[in-house]
């Protein structure tokens, strides 16, 4: 078993990155990743990770730097935040398409404007639909175990996506945690070298990202949006195999105190800790509450969902994301239309708070808990989301 | 007549391999002097190279799925991106050569695009791989207009020409700035290689291009490239449309060697401009004004290259 070690989640997924052996990094600093790729080039240029760090002029670089790298069959890393995002946000499109396994962490940080550099979500919901594999990170051990984790399924040939980790900038990209550690041979055991279906070299030539006419264009999306739905086979055996390595097993969504529970909490990414801690308060009231994570994202894990929700008569949605001039956050809208038609239909109150790093306490939680048996109690569609605790409103 | 272009006419076949890495069939227009320079590129650098291509012409005519007339591998990622793509593909290679996942073998990381790919929307990504000093070859090639999307202007498009974004109107006659100077901008980057070329002189084009690929660091080649639909041009005209470019003093040959300038090819005394300017329709609507200042510029600019050359000389 490997070592606990008290680290800044930061530093600890580097080090995962550099036990996944990447061949290249190439990145842009932006607040709140750095930390990360500062690490990653203090193992390079101390020669304890062999692989090339490209300090690249820009995110949309360093995604385009990345593609380079995967399609010669070498594994590529990056990282990256908001206006990052935004930025290589036309590449990141065309790195799915390509099924090129480029794996990301995505410290995920507002976006402008008001320019901000703390944490939500509204980067990572603005490339919802851009092909990537999809989770969020509780805690920085799931960070370090997922960037293994990553390029064991990115790189299945029957998978050959790529993947972003999604962290709670600051909320955990700053934290110090205590992060047990692989052994190197575990990480061998589980994570072979990359051995990609194509690569570019002369000995084999391919043409790479050709012009989709609209002959072959739909038959070239559908074939993209497949294996990234068939991924979730190949998704749940490599958790299963992780666990059976280090005695950690995840899946697509995490629940706590949910069996017999009316209501539920939905979170994703670091929330989750504190919301379990406000579901541990209210039932102490004698409140009939859970809480479900969401890890997996894309693809959605839609059976695990309407299963984990059949027997609740409420949900409560924490979203980190605005979809404007729409329903309610991003998450509230899937599951809205996850569970339209289903027999058991629960009430759903959409909460959209924490925006830019505001904190969101434990009685935060409790208080919309009693808002939203309110809410369901009066049935009016206008308050189906509520921006919790805005001023003035 | 140019020394460089006698030398053609002696040794071509003799030079010139026969095999095509750059397959006929692609879609390019008749008379299409770009895909005449990637040809001789190709040519040029065999097959042991990756190519990186920007979108664009060359992209949009040779990689229809599911066809492609790349004989050799290469890789289309975006507009902007070339150079960036293949930093990634030279770094990612080298490593993989390093830790010995893939045989040691010595090939040619090419970035190619067009104008607009090179000197406007990509000209970030391209500083970047230049100062980051990646072991690539660069090539632009050069039509002077957006003529993929429909003749639209770029930076790289001559002072005075008709575009469809820069049209000949009553009151603003054409494109009213100078040309972008891309080989001076990628020479300030202190690269160990830079060069100009035009494939109406096909054995210097080749000579420059493996001289290129054969220099350790970062090499830049920006290669004029007759476009006869964007330059209403008669298609016959083409190779002779960039000789004139040539021998008017417009598009100068030369190299600049680990910062020394060099000529490739003498010209005893420039041509007039008007010579080139009149066979084409985008110059139509010049006055004999505009074609008095264009010459005048010409000259300066020429000028401007001798004294680089004279300044740079051997010491």
């Amino acid at each position: 078993m490997g070592k606990r070690i008290g680290l800044e989640v930061s530093l600890s997924a580097a080090e995962a990155v550099k036990m996944a052996n990447v061949d290249c990094i190439a990145a842009y600093p932006i607040t709140p990743q750095t930390h990360i790729v500062e690490h990653l080039s203090e193992l390079v240029n101390n020669g304890e990770l062999d692989a090339e760090f490209i300090p690249v002029e820009s995110e949309h670089s360093a995604m385009s730097v990345s593609a380079g790298v995967s399609a010669v069959g070498a594994r590529a890393f990056t990282c990256t935040s908001s206006q990052g995002l935004a930025l290589m946000n036309e590449i990141v499109h065309i790195v799915a398409s390509m099924r090129l396994p480029v794996v990301m962490i995505l410290a995920n940080r507002s976006m402008s404007g008001p320019i901000s550099i703390w944490n939500d979500h509204t980067d990572v919901m603005s490339i919802r639909d851009c092909g990537w594999i999809q989770v969020f990170a509780n805690n920085g051990q799931e960070v370090f175990d997922h960037v293994l984790f990553a390029y064991k399924v990115a790189e299945d040939k029957n998978v050959m996506l790529p993947f972003i980790i999604n962290i709670d900038g600051f909320i955990l990209t700053h934290v110090i945690e205590p992060v047990e550690f692989w052994d190197q041979d575990q990480v061998e055991r589980y994570l072979p070298n990359f051995e990609p279906v194509h690569r570019l070299h002369p000995d084999k030539p391919v043409t790479m990202g050709g012009v989709g006419m609209p002959t072959i264009f739909s038959e070239a999306k559908v074939a993209q949006d497949e294996p990234l739905k068939q991924s979730k086979s190949v998704i749940i055996s490599a958790w299963k195999e992780l666990g059976d390595i280090v005695g950690r097993y995840y899946k697509p969504i995490e629940t706590y105190r949910s069996e017999d529970a009316d209501t539920l909490f939905i979170t994703q990414g670091s929330y989750g800790e504190t919301v379990s801690m406000a579901v541990d308060a209210l039932r102490e009231e004698g409140k009939s509450v859970g809480l479900i994570m969401d890890r997996l994202w894309r693809p959605f894990p839609f059976d695990e969902f309407r299963e984990a929700v059949s027997q609740a008569k409420n949900l409560i949605v924490i979203d980190r994301a605005i979809s404007y001039g729409g329903q309610g956050g991003p998450l509230a809208i899937d599951l809205r239309s996850v569970l339209y038609k289903e027999k058991n239909q629960p009430n759903i109150t959409n909460f959209i708070c924490g925006l830019a790093g505001r904190d969101v306490t434990i009685d935060d939680f409790k208080n919309m808990y009693q808002k939203a048996m309110e809410k369901v109690k009066k049935h009016t569609r206008e308050e189906d989301f509520e921006y919790y605790g805005v001023r003035g409103k | 007549m140019m020394e460089i272009v006698e030398s053609t006419n002696v040794y071509a076949y003799k030079l010139i391999t026969k095999k095509d890495y750059f397959a006929p069939g692609h879609r390019a227009c008749q008379g299409c002097a770009e895909a005449l320079a990637v040809r001789l590129v190709a040519k040029a650098l065999g097959r042991n190279v990756i190519v990186s291509s920007a979108t664009g012409c060359m992209e949009i005519i040779s990689s229809p799925m599911p066809y492609t007339s790349w004989r050799v591998p290469w890789i289309h990622v975006a507009f902007e991106n070339a150079a960036a793509v293949a930093s990634g593909v030279e770094a990612g290679m080298k490593v993989l050569m390093r830790k010995g996942r893939v045989p040691k073998k010595k090939m040619t990381f090419l970035a190619m695009a067009g104008d607009g790919g090179t000197s406007d929307i990509g000209v970030q990504a391209l500083s970047g791989a230049l100062e980051r000093g990646h072991d690539f070859v660069y090539i632009c090639y050069d039509n002077e207009a957006y003529m993929n999307t429909g003749i639209q202007r770029s930076s790289a498009t001559p002072f005075g020409a008709a575009t469809t974004t820069s049209p000949a109107g009553k009151v603003i006659p054409g494109q009213v700035t100078w040309k972008k100077n891309m080989p001076e901008i990628a020479a300030a980057h202190n690269i160990p290689y830079v060069a100009t070329a035009c494939p109406s002189y096909p054995i210097d084009l080749i000579t420059k291009v493996k001289k290129a690929a054969k220099i350790k660091g970062p090499a830049y080649v920006h290669i004029l490239s007759v476009c006869p639909t964007g330059w209403r041009l008669p298609v016959e005209l083409s190779v002779k449309a960039g000789r004139l470019a040539v021998e008017t003093g417009v598009f100068p040959l030369y190299e600049v060697e680990n910062g020394r300038y060099k000529f490739t090819g003498k010209i005893e005394k420039l041509r007039p401009v008007k010579e080139y300017l009149k066979i084409q329709g985008r110059f139509r609507h010049l006055s004999e004004e505009m074609i008095d200042t264009i010459q005048k510029r010409v000259v300066e600019e020429y000028e401007k290259v001798k004294k680089r050359v004279k300044m740079t000389e051997g010491d």
